[in-house]
């Protein structure tokens, strides 16, 4: 037996067929094809969970994707559970385990209830107004225990067993939604040979069909019509039809998000299935179709378990084959619950009554209901229920006061009219218009290729919804000029039209401020707090929304918002529209972090980049850091070294004998043509015209504004060939800014630019042993210091293969730079290393070249700049070519702030107590006494331990830094502050003999 | 994700191709060493922000590399067209066929 409340005969699932499962470690059975909700109510239980804010016992309200009660944890395995799942749409499998959330120790008996005493304290904005003194407790006291307190469900603990997939596809119409409306349209569509995706959330087609059993088209019962429709379309080859599938985002130019739920229902998954895939769809065009969502109706504990929307008591009748109750009160503003309660009554569920708010219902459902014999209170309200953990009565009353009646009930069903799904229109950018005849917001002026269809366009009417769909479907198709086939022909009918509908708080919400007639089940917002927010102030719905969190949770207010609105409307006097709309934004129903992410993660979350001799450095025991994507050997530690030790020992080595470092990383760009002198003459401010083939030169690169952008030494390969580098993690941004002006700017010049960052290895030999090191291993080119100084460039071959060889440093030191096609740079390394180490030369990494750098002054862009820093401010000016008539950054090194006194300049600085290393960022004051806030004229942009020097040294960025030579500055930290010198920016041989050795 | 067009290329193809370039139809003074504080205010640092038609510049950076332009409505975020760089600015009214947007967004939840 699948539960005490499965009405035989009654429903579409099949009774042999079941599954178990449990709940809060209860055991239940199920039928295949039940959601969690169905088939705990067919056991009879109501209670699925408790609210936000106050733990108010709750029920399921919904039977769909709209649900903010019934959220539940759903447990597969030890690794696969997931939190805040809507207990309406997690369809049961075997073996399955389902908790329940936000409770304490259990969900019957939840200590949180106490929330719901001390409501009067916990009114809407009570966050903005409390826990503001002491100011010291937010920290240490509020924030921590609002956090414990705080969150539905638990997150899972262990990474993500599962994989996701993704696709991408085109189609000529994308068809939102498979019930009447979605199915007629796509039908008309794909007859015409478009291309087309059907997609829809629910595990089959139907859409209202799965409850609406009145409905008949062409000659079938609804719902059988549309899985006949749906295998139609899924045998045609122009269409793909994807159920278990929510649009959830509608993005520009027809870009809409899918995510399909592929392996979620099944009991034993194939593992190779990715549990859901991420569908990226690029439509032409696109027909909307996602229908209405019922809205409850407002008043006093309209919360209480068995308390449900009518439409939802009919699906669970008519699809599930499950009674929501024995003795069903009717609550509703709206002819829509009357056919519930029809529906119920004819599978031998007793009606209590249906109370209408309105004088005047529907004729036809009235004359229905007398015929069957229910009982129909119009012009009255129901003004409170009691019920602990489940409805157990209603108290009705004829509107405008007067005596009340209690009538003993064990659901509740309650409608006060459909609200059209215009959430994917409203994302498409489109604008919406209200309707006030139907108190409707409804697609009114369209941005995109999108058209909307049926109940989410306002269309009322089974005909009158397939003719326009038909319409829409076959003229979007004929947009993208198809014209073949015929119009399909669909003709329906249904028992009943509906009338009605209300929207805000019914009578028995009451002007009261003490009443909880819910609006946000989830958030536990009643109409009080709207009235509440609007005496406060708040004027705009956006405002209103965020001081009450109302539309806020989960199921974002697809239930709550219209109620809202309009009670705030009310509230202020406007009419609606005047009070407006808050904005729809996607997902439209929650989607999980592993299909948005999909196969982004592990190894493919950020590619990771290795140079050409990254094996040999992991041989050696490099250890790496990250340089933006690039893998960059960061120092080689010998046993028992630290890393400072392993730094004080290469930095050592490579002044004493040599080191050899790689340097593939450093961008690098073949400026070709016979304008490319012309070219860097205009991005640099050097002049490269008397730069000479063979020769290098330092370059420094500006933006318009006149601060430096890149630098990096560019050597003339032939009069119309140069090869530039940059920095590590300028390369990419330099190639553009270059291409930019070549393209742009200069279309005049003829010239190549092409990036051969990853075609070079570079091997840096720096040393007094360098040259012996390299020397038998290279043929072509003579080494000797007459024929090769320093800033020298020469094609030739190392180990045979080919090479350009630079004769530059970045260590102050003797040095090359090795460069040979990226495939060898291995091979030539390893050769290099062989005569190297018997040499007393040592591998170094980037932690090295850092030091020997800031020994010599030299300044890596980036960290010693930060793009506020001129040429001259980096002591730098030299490199400006003072007779060039242009050069990019000309105009901005000219302007008054860039030339004004007191700029921050790069000095040097030598702490007085040798031994203390400054931290890099810390900043720098004249008078350590000054009071807080101090004047602070700088911070530390380099600084480490040198042991070349014997002493710390650093790099600072100070106000009128040249200036201050000498003068003795203070870097306040925490616990004590350091006494400085400033001093020059050369540490170590500042004759620069090194160099040319 | 936008759809645009590059006109080098002559396809449609996905945003994730290329990258936005800031403005266009900015022209580099020829003699930009002499221009005024104002006149290099304008070049550098003043740009439109229309609610409306903007001419802006794309490079076609993942696919042929080139920089091209492109009128695009800043609401709705339509292309109306996009032209090769150095093609002279089109003359397009400022009512354009783009349809209204939605008079006010919501600030993000």
């Amino acid at each position: 037996m699948s539960g005490a409340n499965r009405i035989p005969g009654a429903g579409r699932l099949t009774p042999a067929k079941t599954a178990r499962f449990t709940f809060d470690g209860r055991p239940y059975t199920a039928l295949e094809g039940d959601t969690v909700a169905s088939a705990l109510l067919a056991n009879g239980v109501h209670l699925m969970g408790r609210s936000f804010k106050y733990h108010r016992p709750r029920g399921v309200v919904s039977a769909g994707p709209e649900e903010p009660n019934a959220l539940i944890d759903v447990q597969r395995d030890a690794a696969r559970r997931q939190p805040n799942v809507r207990a309406t749409v997690q369809e049961v499998f075997d073996g399955v385990t389902i908790a329940s959330q936000n409770r304490y120790p259990s969900l019957s008996f939840d200590v949180g209830s106490i929330n719901n005493l001390l409501s009067p304290f916990f009114a809407a904005g009570f966050y903005y107004k409390t826990f503001m003194w002491p100011k010291k407790a937010w920290k240490h006291l509020y924030e921590p225990q609002i956090r414990a307190a705080a969150g539905l469900g638990v997150s899972p603990d262990q990474a993500d067993p599962d994989h996701y997939a993704g696709r991408y596809a085109h189609c000529d119409v994308l068809v939102a939604g498979a019930g009447v409306a979605g199915l007629s349209a796509a039908l008309a569509a794909a007859k015409t040979g478009a291309s087309v995706i059907l997609c829809d959330e629910q595990p089959e087609v139907g859409g209202a069909l799965h409850f609406d059993t009145s409905v008949m088209i062409d000659g079938k019962p609804g719902f059988d019509w549309a899985q006949s429709v749906a295998a139609e379309l899924a045998a045609m080859e122009n269409v793909t039809v994807l159920t278990r599938t929510t649009a959830f985002g509608y993005y520009e130019h027809n870009f809409v998000g899918l995510v399909e739920r592929v392996t979620d229902h099944l009991a034993k998954p194939d593992r190779r299935l990715p549990r859901e895939r991420l569908w990226q769809v690029r439509a032409k065009q696109v027909v909307i179709a996602t229908g209405a969502i019922e809205r409850h109706m407002v008043f006093s504990n309209n919360d209480r378990p068995g308390i449900l929307l009518a439409s939802a008591a009919r699906t669970y009748l008519n699809h599930f084959g499950v009674a929501v109750g024995r003795n069903v009160g009717v609550y509703t503003a709206n002819d829509s619950a009357y056919e519930a309660a029809f529906d119920l009554k004819r599978a031998g569920v007793s009606i209590a009554a249906i109370v209408d708010c309105r004088q005047q219902p529907g004729a036809a459902v009235l004359a229905e209901a007398s015929r069957l014999g229910i009982e129909v209170l119009t012009g009255h309200s129901v003004i409170d229920t009691a019920g602990k953990l489940r409805v157990s009565s209603m108290t009705v009353a004829r509107n405008g006061g007067g005596s009340s009646r209690t009538m003993r009930i064990d659901a509740l069903i309650t409608s006060s009219g459909w609200t059209p799904s215009v959430h994917l229109f409203s994302q498409s950018r489109g604008k919406v218009a209200y309707d006030a005849e139907s108190q409707r917001f409804l697609p009114g002026t369209y941005v995109q290729e999108c058209i909307s269809v049926g109940a989410c366009n306002g269309t009322n009417g089974l005909q009158a919804t397939i003719d326009e769909a038909i319409a829409a479907g076959r003229d979007r198709a004929l947009k993208g000029g198809f014209t073949g086939g015929d119009t399909p022909a669909i003709s329906g009918t249904n028992a009943f039209e509906w009338t009605g509908g209300m929207a805000g708080a019914a009578e028995g919400a009451g002007p009261d401020t003490t009443v909880k007639a819910f609006i946000d089940f989830q958030n536990d917002v009643c109409a009080k707090d709207i009235r509440l927010a609007v005496r406060e102030g708040m004027h705009s719905i956006e405002h209103i929304k965020r001081f009450t969190t109302n539309g806020m949770a989960t199921d974002q207010g697809k239930l709550s918002n219209i109620h809202g609105l309009a009670i705030a409307a009310e509230a202020l006097g406007r009419e609606i529209p005047k009070v407006g709309l808050t904005t729809f934004r996607a997902p439209y129903t929650p989607v999980t972090f592993g299909t948005l992410i999909n196969h982004s993660r592990g190894d493919l979350f950020d590619p990771a980049r290795k140079t050409p001799m990254h094996a040999f450095e992991e041989a050696k025991g490099a250890i790496f850091e990250d340089v933006g994507n690039w893998k960059r050997a960061w120092y080689y530690p010998r046993a028992g070294e630290d890393m400072h030790k392993a730094v004080d020992r290469e930095c050592v080595t490579v002044r004493q004998s040599a080191g050899i470092f790689d340097a593939s990383t450093l961008g690098k760009i073949e400026v070709v043509g016979p304008d490319a002198a012309k070219f860097l003459n205009l991005l640099y401010t050097n002049g490269w015209d008397t730069l000479k083939p063979g020769r290098c030169r330092y370059g420094i690169m500006l933006r318009e504004d006149g601060f430096i952008y890149d630098d990096g030494v560019v050597g003339r390969m032939a009069e119309d060939r140069f090869h530039v580098t940059t920095t590590t993690g300028g390369a990419a941004r330099v190639m553009h800014h270059m291409e930019d002006y070549l393209q742009t700017e200069f279309p005049h010049l003829d010239v190549w630019l092409t990036s051969a960052t990853e075609q070079w290895a570079v091997i840096a030999v720096q040393g007094p042993k360098a040259r012996e090191i390299i020397a038998p291993l290279v043929e072509g080119i003579d080494l000797s210091n007459e024929a090769f100084p320093h800033m020298s460039v020469a094609e030739g071959k190392i180990c045979g293969v080919p090479t350009r060889l630079f004769r530059m440093s970045f260590t102050g030191e003797l040095g090359f730079e090795v460069n040979v096609p990226a495939d060898y740079g291995q091979a030539v390394m390893e050769a290099i290393w062989a005569r190297a180490e018997p040499m007393g030369a040592c591998m170094y990494g980037t932690e090295t070249m850092h030091v020997l750098r800031a020994e010599k002054g030299y300044i890596i862009v980036g960290q010693d700049t930060d793009g506020t820093v001129t040429p001259d401010d980096a002591s730098l000016g030299w490199a400006i070519g003072k007779k060039k008539p242009d050069f990019v950054g000309i105009r901005g090194l000219k302007r008054s702030d860039l030339v004004a006194e007191g700029r921050k300049q790069l000095v040097g600085l030598l702490t007085k107590d040798p031994k203390e290393v400054l931290e890099e960022g810390a900043q720098i004051v004249a008078n350590p006494n000054e009071p807080v806030p101090m004047t602070m004229l700088g911070h530390v942009t380099s600084s480490y331990w040198s042991e070349n020097c014997g002493r710390s040294i650093a790099m600072a960025l100070v106000a009128g830094g040249k200036a201050r030579l000498g003068q003795t500055l203070y870097v306040p930290m925490a616990d004590r502050t350091i006494a400085v010198e400033v001093s020059e920016m050369v540490f170590f041989d500042k004759e620069g003999g090194r160099i040319h050795g | 994700m936008l759809l645009i067009r590059c006109p080098y290329c002559e396809e449609d193809r996905s945003e994730l191709e290329f990258r936005s370039v800031g403005e266009a139809h900015i022209v580099r003074p020829d003699n930009i060493a002499e221009i005024s504080d104002e006149a290099f205010a304008e070049y550098f640092f003043l740009r439109d922000n229309p609610k409306g038609l903007i001419y802006e510049r794309w490079r076609h950076i993942h696919g042929c590399g080139r920089f091209f332009n492109a009128v695009r409505h800043t609401v709705s975020d339509k292309f109306v067209m996009t032209y090769k760089a150095g093609e002279p600015k089109p003359d397009l009214p400022a009512a354009t066929p783009v349809a209204q947007p939605l008079a006010q967004e919501g600030a993000a939840k």
